[in-house]
């Protein structure tokens, strides 16, 4: 198993205030990675770090084979992201989304038209390229952003809350994707504070005040913890 | 007498039927669940026993009051805590609890009892404006607004959405505390594993009521024996025992799969089918176990039938 995202005693500190502490883990590919905490823990900006988007104060972290500090814009180019509250345009149909999308993560045209016809195809939406996408089903959606998130073939792609508020069944659908996904070698991290998404990742790591402190599987997890459920691991570790 | 009783409701915008001919009956002092998905019509019911919106047809009657031709003394009567943060941002947190028991005509000295177990551990951040407030924070001052009349009704839209899990049971640990003075709760959520902390629930799916009962009464009425099952490699497991003969169902639940065999299959001799069917197939590190349906499985099985 290789690895694709690692770090080593990756910090940021704002002021006085230190928001990530040391953490040092690994992710391997194909591997589908919860990232949870309670709010405030540092997620977002241990996240933000792992995406290039903000640099570290101190540690390194090597994201698909890049530096995150010296490297960034090689790093956003292998990464894709998806979140269930915002991942399209609205008010653009689902052609348009795919080449807007396509054109911020620098494909040709060409590539382009491909990608469009092959997604569409796959995604059995060849008929309703033209719809806008506000009035496609919660579940289509989340399928059309899914794979415009990996439109540009990333290693690794980030999925904010993907299933928050679908029903199940569009929900089991969605994970579908994204063990096919991982099948194929691409890495998930997925963040959350559901726990019932946090149920179907292969290891979760846990972060409370900045600090990582719990990594392992949801099984082993629910046995360190004696939880009958990770809603139960995740308040036995949060509250200390 | 009920004291929330919803009657054939039904309400539509523009071409998009939210609600069908919905009808339920909450009991005084019940915590009453609409357990569905976003788009299921949940929010539209809230405004509409809210006395914020009207129905296209059927009744509704809250404290046996009619909720069109009577809404001003509903509204008194009613706490509601909308899905979204509504308090205003740039109030302290207590400026927000004052206006709201003001505009009630409420005394906070009189009601602060209620309030008490709740306020208190946002009390020293009182001066802190709400919009600087932690999501765990916001929802347990949203709580004391909405209770500072006194309701003897609250609706709690989505109480449980944005905040991690440790502020989702402390509020559920309110709300069970305050049956003590009688107040009767309607809580949705799209979250299935909050349904067993309501005395009954409603699934709600397309503005339709599939299911109405007590949670353990909902996961008795599953019908088929189920399994819970994983290997070392879940996406090929799934498509696999969905070919498998006997097998209803299969879809991935957590981190196992569940595996929901024709009711008609006895239950013995299914696991060492399942580990042959799997060993046959490559799959290594089996592991399967009878398991009882939740929730979850039963909204799947009836949005499917």
């Amino acid at each position: 198993m290789s690895t694709i995202i690692s770090t080593n005693q990756l910090t940021k500190t704002f002021g006085a205030f230190t928001a990530v502490n040391a953490i040092s883990l690994e992710v391997n590919k194909g591997e589908i990675f919860g990232f949870l905490g309670a709010n405030g823990a540092g997620k977002t900006t241990a996240l933000k770090m792992l995406t290039g988007l903000l640099t570290p104060s101190s540690g390194s972290a090597m994201v698909a084979g890049f530096d995150v500090w010296k490297q960034p814009e090689q790093v956003k180019k292998r990464i894709g992201y998806m979140s269930q509250k915002f991942s399209l345009y609205e008010d653009l149909t689902i052609r348009e989304n795919i080449r807007l999308f396509g054109g911020i993560y620098g494909l040709s045209m060409s590539d382009i038209r491909e990608k469009t016809s092959h997604l569409l195809q796959k995604l059995e939406l060849e008929k309703e390229a033209g719809t806008l996408v506000k009035s496609l089903p919660l579940g289509w959606k989340q399928k059309l952003a899914f794979s415009v998130a990996m439109l540009h073939d990333p290693k690794i792609v980030f999925l904010d809350e993907p299933t928050s508020g679908v029903d199940p069944l569009t929900r089991r659908q969605f994970w579908e994707l994204i063990y096919e996904a991982a099948h194929r070698g691409v890495t998930l991290m997925v963040t959350t504070h559901y726990m019932e998404e946090a149920e179907y990742c292969n290891r979760l790591s846990m972060m409370v005040d900045g600090s990582l402190v719990a990594l392992d599987t949801p099984g082993a997890l629910k046995t360190q913890y004696q939880a009958k459920n990770m809603d139960e691991v995740f308040r036995k570790i949060a509250r200390g | 007498m009920p004291v929330i009783e919803v009657q054939q409701l039904s309400k539509s915008y523009g071409p998009l039927q939210a609600l069908e001919n919905l009808s339920f009956q909450v009991e005084k002092g019940e915590i009453f669940g609409l357990i569905g998905p976003d788009g299921a019509g949940k929010t539209t019911l809230f405004r509409i026993l809210a006395t914020l919106l009207l129905p296209d047809q059927g009744s509704i009657q809250l404290c046996g009051l009619d909720g069109i031709k009577e809404y001003k003394k509903i509204r008194q009567m009613l706490g509601y805590m909308p899905g979204r943060f509504s308090l205003y941002q740039d109030l302290t947190v207590e400026e927000n609890l004052e206006f709201f028991a003001s505009v009630f005509g409420a005394s906070i000295q009189k009601n602060y009892d209620l309030i008490a177990p709740i306020y208190t551990q946002i009390e020293p951040f009182k001066d802190r404006r709400a919009g600087a407030l932690s999501g765990g924070m916001k929802q347990k001052l949203a709580l004391c607004c909405a209770l500072i009349h006194r309701p003897k009704v609250l609706l709690l839209d989505e109480p449980g959405t944005g905040v991690d899990p440790v502020s989702r049971q402390e509020f559920w640990e309110m709300l069970a505390d305050l049956r003590r003075y009688g107040i009767t709760m309607l809580v949705s959520t799209p979250n299935m594993d909050e349904a067993e902390l309501c005395d009954r629930i409603a699934l709600i799916q397309h503005g339709n009521i599939m299911a109405i009962d007590t949670p353990s009464g909902i996961t008795n009425s599953f019908q088929h024996p189920l399994f819970a099952v994983r290997s070392d490699n879940m996406y090929t497991l799934i498509k696999e025992l969905r070919e498998m003969e006997g097998v209803k169902d299969c879809y991935a639940f957590g981190e196992y799969a569940h595996v929901k065999l024709e009711p008609s299959i006895a239950p013995t001799d299914t696991t060492a089918k399942i580990f042959q069917f799997l060993e046959n197939n490559g799959h290594t590190q089996i592991d399967i176990k009878p398991t009882a349906p939740t929730i979850e499985d039963c909204f799947i099985e009836l949005m499917k039938s």
